[in-house]
């Protein structure tokens, strides 16, 4: 080859490269491992951390353990699905373009809205992007954003809107866990959009209505995020209620929760939004011989056409999760997504009546009076942090202390039950929070 | 090759002095490719000469439209909007905003036809 | 009358009322009240759109699809700029792992030490890759990492000097998530044009290079596959005015084990860990961009940071300097574990091979074809190289016609029309994965199709036929877009 080439050695093809800046030792790494050994090194290292074997797992706050029946797993494994590129060749890409259609469709039904992107990175950077959005298409800097949006969903937007020279206001929620619509209401006067979570963080199910005639009054536009979509099951999708952009996390869908990602995010909005939206999008086509097929489409919104007038700079999606997701809505499907989302419902409402039982004569509370769909507030704990750490000792890890994120939640824990939580560890949980 | 009535720019727009009328030429068109979609201003907005007014976007590439002269927006092709590919097929017949212009001084330093040929060739 | 063909059926197509793919866990405790506790009028009425399949329906349908696509295991991949290497499959069975797959992101420090192990372990490798110690794995793919990278270079500025200045430069060969990501930081981008060698000018740099100007982005190597020779100078004309160097580390791969960026200054990079670092593409996604820095940058690094304390490995939320968070949670943990694998099973050595033999492929690519197509750069290349359509041009033969025509002869195409900087451009990267006999194979292909240009170019013009679909009307699809699937009506 080099002969081919005429070069002496391979180092002649790194002369390019000052010699005052080439590597004269060998990179200080650890000695290779073999396939056996390296596994046998990664299962101990496995082999340290909690997972639903030696733990029961109630916490959920952006990700949510749920069951995704098992060809889901063997069909990503189909390495002409994994090892392949994003589909800028569509004649060799079918099965990747046809399956994000799918899923643009999917999510479009799921959330009640016009369309849907191809995905995005998570639900955080989708609520970020949906918010500069309704910035560009209001042509207004400022958004209010409700602070029973998840915590780090709100830290990831004061990021970017910092960067971007865009205000943030913050609103708080009532006593009873809802969003606070009165100061809802002064705050989006002259505001580009209105952010709210559906359920909330505190799993709580907010009326999307009132957010929207709000926004609308403003002249802002709506945003819901919704971080467990298994909730769409049984509530109505915020865009029949009117929101304007869905930004959404579909973790839930068949994505394990793998130490916090990949996960799988996605922008749903009404049509007025397209040329506007981040994103890849899959649209139909019709080929030389008058088949119907697959094609990106509308890539002048993107950054290797738009540069930096571009939409957003992503490029990199989330393409094989949300395969997996669309695996997970189409396997769950029109009677078995509801049927999943009333089974989370009454394990957690039979866990609330549980804890609330065993805790009374402990002062320990449901926190806030507003219905849940699987995740509720605990309250009353003393140091909510150090009942959580007690319960380690007992095998469960019994959901997220809030003191970190919210302050004067710092006895409460946030619980959440999934179909995965059986009645028997649900019960061991009770007794524990009771002390 | 390009109308002798029309004034050229060096960002391959067209006007039509008479009427105010403008669009992109024939070279923008072949440059472009396909032409699927246009974004034009509103009518009644007042531009400047050199100001991005618009965008022509094909498949695989977007370019911006602008303004020849300054003036008034007067009127706003829709027609042509609901079907971008007349432009590849006849460019110079294919108007996108008509500008009552502000300032005729302006029109000198435009291109003819002869000046924007040897521009393209 | 012509009967549709069931293969080409959607999901919705085949959906028949009453079929069921989905098993649920027993149904172990009472059905609590859905009246009084939802409120009126947010009650789903039903989900109509969704379709009801038999398991086996749908691993038909979904195996059906996988048929239709071409991965990296199908055959060669020679994507110039995304390093399609071969995706081990002991990283897949890694990242199945119950301790790994299974665990929490909010889960309690104590109880995560091993992933927290693994993050902390590719952070130290990652830094002594690139000679850049100051680590972070937040970022969600490479685009990610630039914003990351770009809002840490305002921030250290702001915390330095006061204000983050307005300006940043990049060259005109460079990707579009480079002006995007400094768009999305609040700065206005100034175009460098590259010089007749294809590489940085280094006039203009010095020309355009002002106190006003917040960073440089560069790729190097560069998009042309070449190696930005005149570096050092580039990062001491920057620095001197008190501006700091971005380096794109898409093309990381020529240079693992032989130079560290860190070495040539450097001030802070992302890397792709999708490319250089052995993780799917997963045919659009995910990735992982991890961004690493001189030490200058750790205060500003993305909340949180895995650190060592006397108890163990913890996440660190005490970062006042942080430029915040860029993501929810840590990061990418499935494909940090799987890079991490990946560095682990090749030690040293097997590193700094990859980077020599992605380069030798390259290169061997670059001597067997220059006389059939015009190579606009023809002098030694990295792991990468560059060709043009010009001498099929003559034919009426275009990049696209090439690209095609390859897809017919068992090969994915290289990229194509990127950088913009060459007209026509055919971007070829093979990566280490390629043996001899499959750069051969390629090649042979390459030539049959310059051949066929001069010959037959009606042949490659209607290209490809041998596929599921042919070439597509773009044009419609873009002018009337149809983004999902509506029921047929009546």
């Amino acid at each position: 080859m080099l002969e081919a080439i005429g070069v002496p050695s391979i180092d002649a093809l790194f002369e390019p490269v000052p010699a005052a800046v080439r590597l004269q030792r060998e990179l200080d790494l650890p000695p290779a491992l073999s396939e056996p050994d390296l596994t046998a090194h990664l299962g101990a290292l496995a082999g340290q951390n909690a997972d639903p074997s030696t733990h029961a797992v109630f916490l959920g706050a952006g990700a949510y353990r749920h069951f995704a029946p098992s060809f889901i797993d063997q069909l990503l494994l189909r390495s002409e699905f994994y090892t392949a590129y994003t589909p800028y060749q569509p004649e060799i890409a079918q099965g990747t373009l046809q399956a994000i259609f799918e899923f643009q469709t999917l999510v479009s039904e799921l959330m009640g809205t016009d369309l849907a992107n191809a995905s995005m990175y998570d639900g955080s950077t989708a609520m970020t992007e949906a918010a500069m959005m309704a910035c560009r298409l209001t042509k207004r800097d400022r958004v209010v954003v409700a602070r029973s949006v998840h915590p780090q969903y709100r830290e990831v937007l004061d990021t970017y809107a910092k960067n971007l020279g865009l205000s943030i206001v913050e609103v708080g929620y009532l006593p009873d866990g809802t969003l606070d619509v009165c100061a809802l209401a002064d705050a989006a006067k002259g505001a580009a959009g209105v952010v709210f979570q559906y359920p909330n963080f505190f799993g709580v199910i907010e009326d999307p209505r009132k957010a929207v005639e709000v926004a609308r009054a403003a002249g802002a536009l709506s945003v819901a995020v919704v971080a467990e979509p298994v909730a769409m099951g049984l509530l109505a999708p915020p865009g029949s209620l009117g929101v304007d952009i869905v930004a959404a996390e579909l973790q839930a869908f068949g994505v394990p929760v793998g130490y916090g990602g990949p996960y799988c995010g996605v922008i749903a909005a009404s049509e007025k939004c397209m040329r506007q939206m981040p994103g890849r999008f899959v649209g139909m086509a019709t080929d030389t011989e008058g088949r119907t097929g697959f094609v990106l489409t509308l890539a002048t919104r993107e950054q290797h056409i738009r540069r930096e007038k571009a939409t957003s700079n992503i490029c990199t999606n989330s393409g094989l999760m949300a395969l997996a997701a669309t695996m997970f809505m189409a396997a769950y499907g029109k009677e078995g997504l509801p049927e999943l989302a009333r089974l989370n419902f009454d394990k957690a409402h039979y866990a609330e009546a549980a804890i609330r039982k065993a805790g009374a004569k402990a002062g320990v509370t449901l926190r806030f009076a507003a219905p849940f769909f699987n995740e509720f507030v605990i309250g009353g704990l003393g140091d909510a942090a150090a009942v959580q750490k007690r319960l380690l000792g007992s095998g469960i890890i019994a959901g997220l202390p809030l003191g970190r994120y919210y302050p004067e939640l710092r006895d409460s824990l946030l619980v959440c039950v999934t179909e995965l939580n059986r009645a028997e560890e649900i019960d061991r949980l009770a007794d524990g929070l009771a002390g | 090759m390009y109308p002798q009535t029309y004034k050229y720019t060096n960002d391959h727009e067209w006007i039509d002095l008479a009427t105010g009328r403008m669009g992109v030429t024939d070279y923008a068109q072949k440059q472009l490719g396909d032409i699927v979609f246009l974004e034009l201003p509103e009518v009644g907005k007042t531009v400047k000469k050199g100001e991005q007014i618009g965008s022509v976007e094909s498949v695989k590439a977007v370019s911006e439209i602008f303004a020849p002269v300054s003036g008034t927006i007067a009127e706003v092709n829709a027609g042509l909007a609901e079907k971008p590919e007349s432009i590849n097929h006849d460019a110079h017949g294919s108007w996108m905003v008509a500008i009552t212009p502000a300032d005729p001084a302006e029109a000198q330093d435009l291109l003819d036809a002869a000046q924007y040929a040897e521009l393209t060739k | 009358m012509t009967i549709p063909d069931h293969r080409d059926q959607l999901i919705f197509d085949l959906s028949t009322p009453g079929r069921k793919g989905y098993s649920l866990p027993a149904h172990d405790v009472p059905p609590a009240p859905l009246e009084g506790t939802v409120p009126d009028g947010l009650l789903r009425s039903g989900l109509a759109g969704f379709p009801e399949m038999t398991e086996v329906g749908l691993v038909r349908h979904y195996t059906r699809l996988s048929t239709w696509n071409y991965g990296v295991d199908t055959g060669m991949y020679p994507l110039g700029s995304c390093t399609m290497k071969y995706n081990p499959k002991v990283n897949e069975a890694a990242a199945r792992m119950r301790g790994f797959a299974e665990v929490h992101p909010l889960a309690p420090d104590e109880t995560a030490q091993g992933a927290l192990a693994i993050m902390h372990a590719l952070a130290g490798m990652l830094g002594e890759i690139t000679g850049l110690p100051t680590v972070s794995l937040q970022p969600a793919a490479g685009a990610h990492g630039e914003l990351t990278g770009m809002m840490m270079i305002r921030k250290r500025l702001i915390t330095r000097d006061g204000h983050p200045r307005r300006l940043v430069l990049i060259p005109d060969s460079a990707h579009g998530t480079n002006p995007s990501s400094a768009h999305l930081c609040g700065y206005q981008v100034r175009e460098i044009k590259s010089c007749a060698r294809g590489n940085l000018s280094v006039s203009a740099l010095a020309e355009a290079m002002t106190p006003d100007v917040a960073a440089l982005m560069l790729t190097n190597p560069n998009t042309l596959g070449m190696f930005e020779d005149e570096i050092c100078d580039v990062a001491r004309i920057v620095h001197e005015q008190g501006g700091l160097v971005y380096c794109d580390g898409a093309n990381m791969n020529a240079l693992i084990g032989k130079a560290r960026p860190g070495d040539f200054g450097m001030d802070i990079m992302h890397l792709n860990l999708h490319k250089t670092f052995s993780t799917p593409h997963g045919g659009g996604g995910p990735g992982s961009g991890p961004v690493v820095a001189t030490r200058e940058f750790e205060p500003f690094l993305p909340t949180p940071v895995v650190v060592a304390t006397r108890d163990g490995l913890r996440l660190d939320y005490d970062r006042p300097l942080s430029i915040g968070r860029v993501k929810a949670f840590h990061g990418n943990f499935g494909m940090i574990l799987r890079a991490y694998a990946y560095i682990r099973s090749l030690g040293p050595k097997g590193i700094r091979e990859s980077a020599e033999n992605a380069v030798l492929n390259a290169n061997y690519v670059r001597a067997r074809l220059r006389d059939a197509y015009e190579v606009p750069y023809d002098r030694v290349n990295m792991h990468e190289v560059i060709f043009s359509d010009h001498k099929q041009n003559e034919y009426g033969v275009t990049t696209l016609d090439i690209a095609k025509r390859l897809i017919d002869l068992g090969f994915h195409p290289p990229t194509i029309y990127f950088p913009l900087i060459v007209h026509g451009a055919l971007m070829v990267e093979p990566t280490e994965s390629e043996g001899l006999d499959e750069l051969d194979r390629f090649v042979e292909a390459m030539l049959q199709i310059a051949e066929e240009a001069r010959t037959n170019p009606d042949l490659l013009k209607k290209a490809p036929v041998t596929t599921r679909r042919s070439r597509f009307d773009e044009a419609t699809a873009a002018r009337k877009p149809i983004l999902k699937w509506t029921r047929p009506v009546g």
